[in-house]
């Protein structure tokens, strides 16, 4: 049974107030053939036919555990994830995406988000973070968010390392479009003269004025390259602008915290803090940032208090800053939060602590750091950039990267990224990604694969 | 309900001195908000406000609120402090809690303290 709680007179009144004679008109200008088109669908199955259709279907996917051997990164990285994550997950307590309509019943599920906002506080470096974002790029356009509505709009200007991750980018473009808010520095093309893109992140310095409300940089970059941003921000703040660091969760286990630069917000994708590839997603972003900020942050905040009775309790915290109370004045009108994802994040993080997190760190750079040299001594191949780096990097190549990667493909191995289809000044560009999971082996026989393909 | 006899009150629940020229919310408006968390003072000393004007934006525990600039007024004063003791515009609206002081205020479209509290009045049923 259907239920539209409108009557058809209440219809005749909403179509009659916009001036359409019918629902139909609403759609007319779709045309006819793609309204009704004619699906051409197989008879119905039996629940036993489809179950093995759709199993002869999955077999055609690539499974980086039992097929592929992974080198690709560029925004979503291939680790371990311990099993009693997706044990916790499952329980029934717990196994659902959404923060409870009434949070304070649900005391386990707000302690969670707590403890989960407390690691990312000690991971960055920062002093408050909200129960999470959708997934990395909704995080930083929720950064530009903060900084226009702590400018109240008097700031206009964004200015955006061409060293963000491109979907990132695309990603706030998309957010900012209905904002007076414009974003520079992010044009490989243009800005700077050549390279703009390759040059150390003083280079955005000059297009820092007293119109920036944010600069937004990322850390590791895009390429893989570690820098200090303290002169950056520093340089930011002598003009009143905030900057927003888009961090690596597993680098922040082993490199100086953004909190310590001086970065005022810093966001990231969680994916590597135990969540699965799963082909893109859905992934976790994380958002930190300074007490002086909090009401302009977006999202929901748990906080710990006391009960009636003297004893540890946790609230939702701050809510009149939100969109249900506030509005179109609140930040942002996005409140929902990963809250399933955010709880694998706290169990990784518990599980490994902070030794366990710098060992994971510490084995990929070194891995990185062995795959790289070895790959920069074969002929025809060679690190792009001399900057440190943690476990990802350039690697320029003597063949255009989708014939290196299809070989690579038929030795079972899934290649990196062509950096060229977002620079095109990269072409023939990787960017590989070495993590814990990678053995020595398979290293090896990559860059034995990978001398193969410069003669071939 | 503190309405006190020396000011003048808007219909958005501010008050008015015309004595001192400064303005803030009234014990009505912080006591419908209950315990405010958070305030922002939107203006600067030098800003011209036209009646209406969004002067500061409040936040309670409950709600979110926003204070309108009671009379057409240059700003010479913001109430610095009030950002980091924003407890004061529960405990001492008229006093500490001010939020900013006006010059060359026009109070004639504002009510007494007599018509405020009947204004009050009314909405309380």
């Amino acid at each position: 049974m259907t239920y539209i709680p409108h009557s058809p007179r209440e219809r005749d009144a909403m179509l009659a107030t916009i001036g359409v004679k019918s629902l139909e008109d609403l759609f007319k200008d779709v045309p006819g053939k793609y309204r009704f088109p004619t699906l051409h669908l197989p008879p119905a199955l039996t629940e036993m036919e489809a179950a093995a259709e759709l199993g002869e279907l999955s077999l055609g996917n690539e499974n980086i555990r039992t097929d592929l051997v992974c080198f690709l990164g560029a925004g979503a990285y291939n680790h371990y994830i311990p099993a009693a994550v997706g044990h916790i997950l499952q329980r029934s307590e717990f196994y659902t995406a959404y923060t409870p309509y009434q949070p304070e019943i649900s005391q386990g599920t707000l302690q969670s988000i707590f403890e989960y906002q407390s690691l990312i506080v000690a991971l960055t470096g920062m002093e408050v973070s909200n129960a999470s974002h959708y997934d990395g790029a909704t995080a930083v356009a929720e950064a530009v968010a903060l900084a226009n509505a702590q400018f109240h709009g008097r700031r206009t200007k964004v200015v955006l390392s061409p060293a963000v991750h491109p979907q990132y980018r695309q990603t706030l473009r998309t957010y900012v479009q209905d904002m007076q808010l414009e974003l520079v520095g992010d044009d490989p093309e243009t800005v700077n003269g050549e390279q703009s893109s390759f040059t150390s992140p003083e280079s955005l310095i000059p297009l820092i004025d007293a119109e920036t409300a944010l600069v937004v940089v990322q850390y590791p970059d895009f390429f893989g390259r570690i820098y200090d941003y303290t002169q950056l921000i520093e340089a930011a703040h002598s003009l009143g602008a905030l900057v927003c660091v888009a961090a690596n969760p597993i680098a922040l286990g082993l490199l100086k915290t953004p909190g310590e630069m001086g970065a005022d917000i810093v966001v990231g994708e969680g994916q590597p803090l135990g969540i699965p590839l799963s082909y893109g997603g859905p992934y976790l972003g994380f958002f930190a940032t300074r007490k002086q900020f909090i009401h302009k942050m977006a999202g929901r905040l748990v906080g710990e208090t006391i009960d009636s009775r003297g004893q540890r309790a946790y609230v939702l915290t701050l809510t009149a800053r939100e969109q249900h109370i506030k509005r179109e004045r609140a930040t942002s009108n996005i409140c929902t939060n990963q809250g399933l994802l955010a709880l694998a994040a706290a169990v990784y993080l518990s599980l490994l602590g902070p030794g366990g997190l710098r060992q994971v760190a510490e084995l990929c750079y070194s891995k990185a750091h062995y795959a790289a040299e070895k790959i920069s001594r074969l002929p025809g191949y060679s690190l792009c950039f001399d900057s440190p780096y943690f476990h990802e990097f350039s690697i320029c190549c003597p063949r255009p990267v989708s014939e290196i990667n299809a070989h690579l493909l038929e030795h079972g191995f899934l290649g990196g990224y062509d950096l060229g289809q977002d620079y095109p000044a990269l072409k023939d560009h990787m960017l590989l990604a070495v993590t814990e999971m990678n053995t020595k082996d398979e290293i090896d026989a990559l860059v034995d694969v990978l001398a193969e393909v410069s003669h071939a | 309900m503190n309405i006190p006899a020396n000011l003048k009150y808007s219909k958005t629940d501010e008050w008015f001195d015309p004595a001192t020229h400064k303005a803030g919310l009234t014990d009505y408006a912080q006591s419908q908000l209950s315990d405010i968390v958070f305030v922002e003072i939107m203006v600067a000393v030098g800003d011209t406000l036209q009646v209406g004007k969004q002067m500061a934006s409040v936040e309670s525990v409950k709600a979110a609120a926003e204070s309108y600039a009671p009379v057409n007024s240059k700003v010479t004063a913001v109430n610095e402090g009030l950002p980091d003791t924003p407890e004061l515009l529960n405990s001492d609206p008229y006093g500490k809690g001010w939020l900013v002081q006006l010059e060359g205020g026009d109070a004639s479209g504002l009510m007494d303290a007599a018509a405020y509290t009947s204004y009050c009045e009314e909405r309380a049923h």
